[in-house]
């Protein structure tokens, strides 16, 4: 591993040693200028939301179908039941969340091109 | 004081995510063959349905990936309560998860030390003080703002030597889930190694650092949903939080369930470390180095949409922390009740146990399900933490700096698309070698875990004091990590001073790494030229660069989301968690 920096890389330069603040904040307004992850990421509240109503129903019908034996495993617990149902309500507040306030994605940048 | 059982010995250190070491204690160890769990198909498909989702992140986050912002800082473009959850779950692998509920099983309740001491104060100082020069400097990782701060030397160190070691955990914890899942479903290793490693794969290279947060988001409510559950059912069988105490108290003495009890100086306790070394190497130096320094925390804020946004990261994901300790250390403490000998020769089960063997006894089929998928999504999103802060330290500042400079930006994302790939293969090869070399994975492990010290100083160091110079911050890191490295090694392993244990020699090796690179730093600023004022701008405590001046986000003036509220916020919550605790 090489222990002594070179400094003078850059002739234009000769009083900035290698990369500067100047580089980094330069590259990334720039890249930030045409970043497309604002306007085109899709919302996680959706697949939260989504993933949670999936799995709630599922578990709270296992619930319902409980047998003797799961229900004296977990305690005399029928803990499908709760956890589907609570599962269920993450789900739906996410859901309503997403509706209630939705984000606005900026104005698409303008390079129509992609 | 007890013994472990494991060959290799060291009970769970700290740093999990980066430098961990849970999966040292879990490294050599099989599961207990009886933990096989009694799954059915509908487990299956809750995991199937689990496994879906993750790829159709990966697909539907790749049309927002146009620039390598984009592809390795999400265009630095997510809100606060996002990147918050991946914050904290990022942090909240499986081996964390595993390792704490084992550390509570052979230590008790000196388990909180490591969340309410050994994280809340860090992760707040980091919002607070920390994340104006990072944010504001604009800088894209850990070791670039190295970079400006100090010189290529200290640059280039530290990207190696993170690069090396992400890889070195991606791994390790792609290898604890092979062994998770062969004692827990039955999968042979290398099925779970190569398929977890596909999807790890697949959904990185498509949506980049995007899905690699969204899923870490996912996956913090569902090993909620999974711990919870689990929580409740063992405490029930125990006769609640009152029969908890009186069983543990009546098997392993009352310090048992205290934070405090017996770290008095010179005092026994099966931790081996008294109240100055939790409060100084843990609290202090070995957390702040993980939290404030380690990259693949430290990306999830810089990911965030301004300024206001990536301070509240940590501090959002603070709340959750001071309580997660809750459902993981109450599982290990009951394992302990309800399983006497675990972890001692008269038992099957090892401390690492302790949350696998509650599913096997307490889970009907169907949360059961949801309980498997969280531990395969918790494993999975601690690989691909530091698969995403690996592909973005290689390409921006190994390859993007020293080797291919100034190509076009499209060029860059292609290239960290391919590091993906060949970081994934090199962690799939690690898991592989995990199996045969155990001994030397936890060594390895724990040499790597000694380099957040000393960043942790550089950081501090250089952050406050103007006149620490360019060579200095080289000259510290090397410093600090050989001083850690002589005391733990040498000091330690070949009995020259004698600490009770691993976990006690961690605190203090720290501490031995933190003062030697500072005296070297402050040696080293002494006979050497210091940065130009101008460089320093931003850089430095009591500067501010022209980036810091950007305009508030629409809503960042309410009070809940004032950044010194909610830091304030957690440390006092955190604080007043220890009074139960503490007489």
């Amino acid at each position: 591993m090489s222990t002594t920096p070179e400094h003078p890389e850059r002739p234009e330069h000769p009083e900035r040693h290698g990369y500067s603040e100047h580089d980094v904040h330069r590259e990334v307004t720039e890249l930030e200028g045409r970043s497309a992850t604002a306007a085109r990421l899709f919302d996680i509240r959706r697949i939260i939301g989504g993933l949670f109503v999936v799995y709630g129903v599922i578990v709270t019908i296992a619930g319902f179908a409980a047998s003797d034996a799961d229900i004296d495993k977990a305690e005399g617990v029928n803990i499908n039941l709760w956890t589907g149902l609570a599962m269920l309500a993450l789900g739906l507040f996410f859901l309503a969340w997403l509706w209630l306030r939705p984000v606005v994605p900026p104005a698409p940048a303008d390079d129509p091109a992609e | 004081m007890q013994t472990p059982t494991y060959p290799t010995a060291a009970p769970p250190t700290y740093t999990p995510t980066h430098a961990p070491a849970h999966p040292v204690a879990e490294l050599p160890t099989h599961l207990a063959a009886e933990l096989r769990l009694p799954t059915n198909w509908l487990d299956y498909a809750i995991l199937a349905i689990y496994f879906v989702v993750v790829l159709g992140i990966g697909f539907a986050a790749r049309r927002s990936v146009k620039t390598s912002l984009d592809f390795f800082l999400s265009g630095r473009s997510l809100p606060a309560w996002v990147t918050g959850l991946a914050f904290v779950a990022a942090n909240l692998g499986a081996t964390e998860i595993l390792g704490m509920a084992a550390n509570s099983a052979q230590y008790g309740v000196y388990t909180v030390h490591w969340y309410w001491i050994g994280a809340i104060p860090a992760m707040v100082f980091l919002g607070l003080v920390m994340m104006p020069f990072y944010y504001g400097s604009k800088v894209r990782s850990v070791p670039e703002f190295l970079l400006l701060r100090f010189d290529r030397g200290a640059h280039l160190l530290s990207s190696v030597l993170f690069a090396f070691a992400a890889v070195l955990i991606a791994g390790v914890n792609l290898y604890a889930l092979a062994i998770v899942v062969e004692a827990l479903l039955g999968w042979p290793e290398w099925v779970s190694i190569v398929v977890a490693g596909a999807f790890v794969l697949g959904y990185i290279t498509l949506g980049g650092l995007s899905s690699a947060i969204y899923n870490e988001v996912l996956q913090f409510f569902v090993i909620l949903a999974a711990l919870i559950p689990l929580t409740v059912l063992g405490l029930m069988k125990v006769g609640g939080w009152d029969g908890l105490t009186d069983s543990l108290t009546a098997n392993h003495g009352g310090d048992f369930t205290t934070a405090w009890g017996g770290t008095g100086i010179g005092s026994d306790n099966p931790l081996g470390a008294n109240w100055l070394t939790i409060v100084l190497g843990l609290g202090f130096v070995l957390s702040f180095g993980y939290w404030t320094t380690n990259f693949a925390e430290v990306q999830r804020a810089l990911s965030a949409k301004n300024l206001s946004a990536a301070q509240r990261t940590p501090l959002i994901a603070a709340f959750p922390k001071i309580f997660i300790v809750f459902i993981v250390m109450i599982p290990g403490l009951v394992a302990a009740v309800l399983v006497p000998k675990i972890g001692t020769a008269g038992s099957d089960l090892q401390y690492n146990d302790a949350i696998p063997y509650l599913m096997e006894d307490l889970l009907p089929n169907g949360v059961l399900g949801i309980a498997v998928t969280g531990l395969l999504a918790a494993f999975m999103a601690g690989m691909a933490a530091n698969i995403s802060s690996f592909n973005t330290v290689f390409t921006n500042d190994i390859w993007g700096k020293y080797v291919k400079r100034d190509e076009e930006d499209a060029y860059y994302v292609r290239f960290g698309r391919l590091i993906t790939a060949i970081g994934v293969l090199a962690s799939i090869g690690t898991a592989f070698l995990a199996s045969s070399f155990s001994n030397i994975m936890s060594y390895l492990q724990t040499l790597f875990s000694f380099f957040n010290v000393p960043m942790f100083v550089v950081f501090i160091v250089g952050m406050f004091w103007k006149r620490a110079s360019m060579k200095s911050g080289f000259w510290g890191l090397l410093a600090g990590t050989t001083a850690a490295m002589v005391n733990y090694f040498v000091l330690y392993k070949q009995d020259i001073i004698g600490i009770p244990s691993d976990q006690g020699a961690n605190f203090v090796s720290a501490i031995a790494g933190f003062v030697a690179g500072a005296v070297v730093m402050v040696a080293v600023s002494l006979f050497t030229a210091p940065k130009s004022e101008a460089e320093l701008r931003g850089l430095v405590y009591g500067t501010s660069s022209p980036g810091m001046e950007e305009p508030a986000g629409e809503g960042d003036d309410a009070w809940y989301r004032r950044p010194a509220l909610l830091g304030w916020g957690a440390v006092v919550l955190a604080a007043l968690c220890y009074i139960p605790f503490s007489f």
